[in-house]
């Protein structure tokens, strides 16, 4: 094995055209997990870590571009008033030795269908910004970034540098069902944006099928029965409903931590819950501005 | 093949040779430098029990590949102590028998540290919360909630 040990973004992007076979490594919660127990053994490791940008965010023409290497930690700490969806899904991963290491970056270079961030960057609808030496660099939206159980819209060149989404405009919100509080990898898990100045909704469904995915059908449906104007409460059949619509959009098995059934059930409690808090929250707002 | 690993280790510059590419900071901390402290349970993230700080960040040591301490400072419970004083953590978890078979106390005693260093009167949830990556599974947790409060009351400016 190599341990490849990059100065500088431009040197890691050399490193990974000389080697596309090397496996980038920024927290290794993932990486060394699989080595440890030799599932994994890779000619070459690249290193991240000393890629410092990759560790910070920064904001160009309202939209915030984060480094992929941004740990959970320091996240939660600086964006959760920016990503409050995605700070709330950092809070639930694993334990603060994991979170203070693990990246979102690494979620995504992972792609496991199970990754918490994933539901929330889906339905803020954020891009990743990859690149590679050859051909520069990209935007992908997270739509199209998930191709398959651990299988991303990632070139063997390429690396992960960013991900770019706008600030909350509205509320957010995360929910995800595990056997406990901490180190729990998620039975399902669901993400909900509201965005009331275009009147959309955005979502993110995770762990109930190959890969992370909106729920197209429920965001349309709930955008057009929401009452935007008003401070209404919501009619539970709308509420009743939007869950039914987010069940259906997933594609759920049967494994080790759930039934698909209960998957596809559980589904729709978190789509009706987290709709409510977030058109409480809402509500609240329109009634202190 | 093999690397060279140079870090500061309880204060002190070391060089490590001959280590393997996709050794883990814990192996090399155990196995190589004599600091069998930060013990080896899980090897993979879940027990917290090689929790060391890593440029004063507390981290599973079974989980950071050695190479990616490169030039980056290490602190581990064997540098807690003030030569033979202990850290108030680890008088408070002996006192408080927060201690039985030992497996899970140095990442224990690093993590509490790391908590009342940020939080020095952390609530119950919050001590809870900030322990959520340790596993013990000799004490039931009440008398290492009880050390982490003595700790804490011993560590606060007296009035
Ligand atoms: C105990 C434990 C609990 C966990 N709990 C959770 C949980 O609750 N929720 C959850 O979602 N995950 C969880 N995980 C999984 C893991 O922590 C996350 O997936 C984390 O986000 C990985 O980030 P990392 O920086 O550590 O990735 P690494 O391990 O460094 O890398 C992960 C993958 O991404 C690739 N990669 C990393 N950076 C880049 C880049 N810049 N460009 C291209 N590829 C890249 C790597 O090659 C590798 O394939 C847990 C892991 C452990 C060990
Ligand atoms: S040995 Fe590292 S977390 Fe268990
Ligand atoms: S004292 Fe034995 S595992 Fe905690």
């Amino acid at each position: 094995m190599e341990f490849l040990r990059p100065a500088s973004w431009a040197e890691a992007l050399e490193l990974k055209a000389e080697y596309p076979d090397a496996v980038p490594i920024q927290g290794g919660t993932d990486v060394m997990v699989e080595i440890n127990f030799d599932l994994r053994r890779p000619a070459r490791l690249l290193d991240l870590n000393p890629v410092a940008e990759l560790s910070r965010w920064s904001t160009t023409g309202g939209v915030l571009r984060v480094g992929a290497g941004m740990t959970y930690t320091s996240l939660i700490r600086e964006l959760s008033a920016d990503l409050p969806g995605l700070a709330q899904a950092s809070r639930t991963v694993g334990s603060p030795q994991i979170r203070n290491r693990g990246s979102v970056g690494g979620n995504l270079g992972a792609a496991s269908p199970a990754g918490d961030s994933h539901p929330p960057l889906l339905a803020a609808d954020a891009e990743i910004e990859v690149e590679s030496r050859a051909r520069g660099s990209r935007l992908i939206p997270a739509t199209a970034f998930y191709q398959g159980v651990k299988r991303s819209a990632l070139a063997p060149d390429e690396l992960i540098r960013a991900f770019h989404v706008a600030p909350a405009t509205g509320p957010q919100y995360f929910s995800k069902i595990g056997t406990r509080n901490a180190m729990v990898i998620a039975v399902c898990s669901f993400a909900i944006a509201l965005h009331p100045r275009r009147r959309a909704v955005g979502t993110g469904i995770g762990s109930a099928a190959p890969t992370p995915r909106r729920a197209g059908a429920a965001e349309e449906y709930i955008a057009a029965e929401l009452d935007w104007d008003s401070r209404a409460a919501l009619d539970p059949r709308v509420v009743a409903r939007f869950g039914e619509l987010v069940a259906q959009a997933a594609s759920p098995i049967d494994d080790v931590r759930g039934t698909a059934d209960y998957r596809r059930h559980a589904l729709g409690v978190l789509a009706r819950r987290t709709l409510t808090w977030a058109w409480h929250e809402h509500m609240r707002e329109r009634t202190t501005t | 093949m093999s690397i060279r690993v140079n870090f500061t280790v309880n204060g002190s510059a070391e060089s490590v040779d001959g280590v393997w590419e996709g050794e883990s900071l814990l192996y090399v901390l155990r196995e190589r430098m004599g600091l069998p402290g930060s013990k080896n349970a899980c090897e993979q993230g879940e027990c917290g029990s090689c929790t060391v700080y890593l440029d004063g960040i507390p981290v599973c040591a079974c989980l950071v590949a050695a190479g990616q301490v490169e030039g980056r400072s290490v602190r581990t419970v064997e540098g807690l102590a003030d030569g033979d004083r202990l850290d108030p953590v680890q008088e408070a978890f002996l006192e408080c028998g927060a201690v039985q078979c030992g497996f899970c106390t140095p990442g224990l005693i690093v993590a509490c540290h790391d908590l009342l260093a940020r939080n020095p009167a952390p609530g119950d949830a919050e001590i809870r919360e900030a322990l959520a990556g340790n596993l013990c599974r000799c004490t039931g947790y009440e008398k290492i909630l009880d050390a982490v409060r003595l700790a804490a009351a011993r560590r606060a400016p007296r009035p």
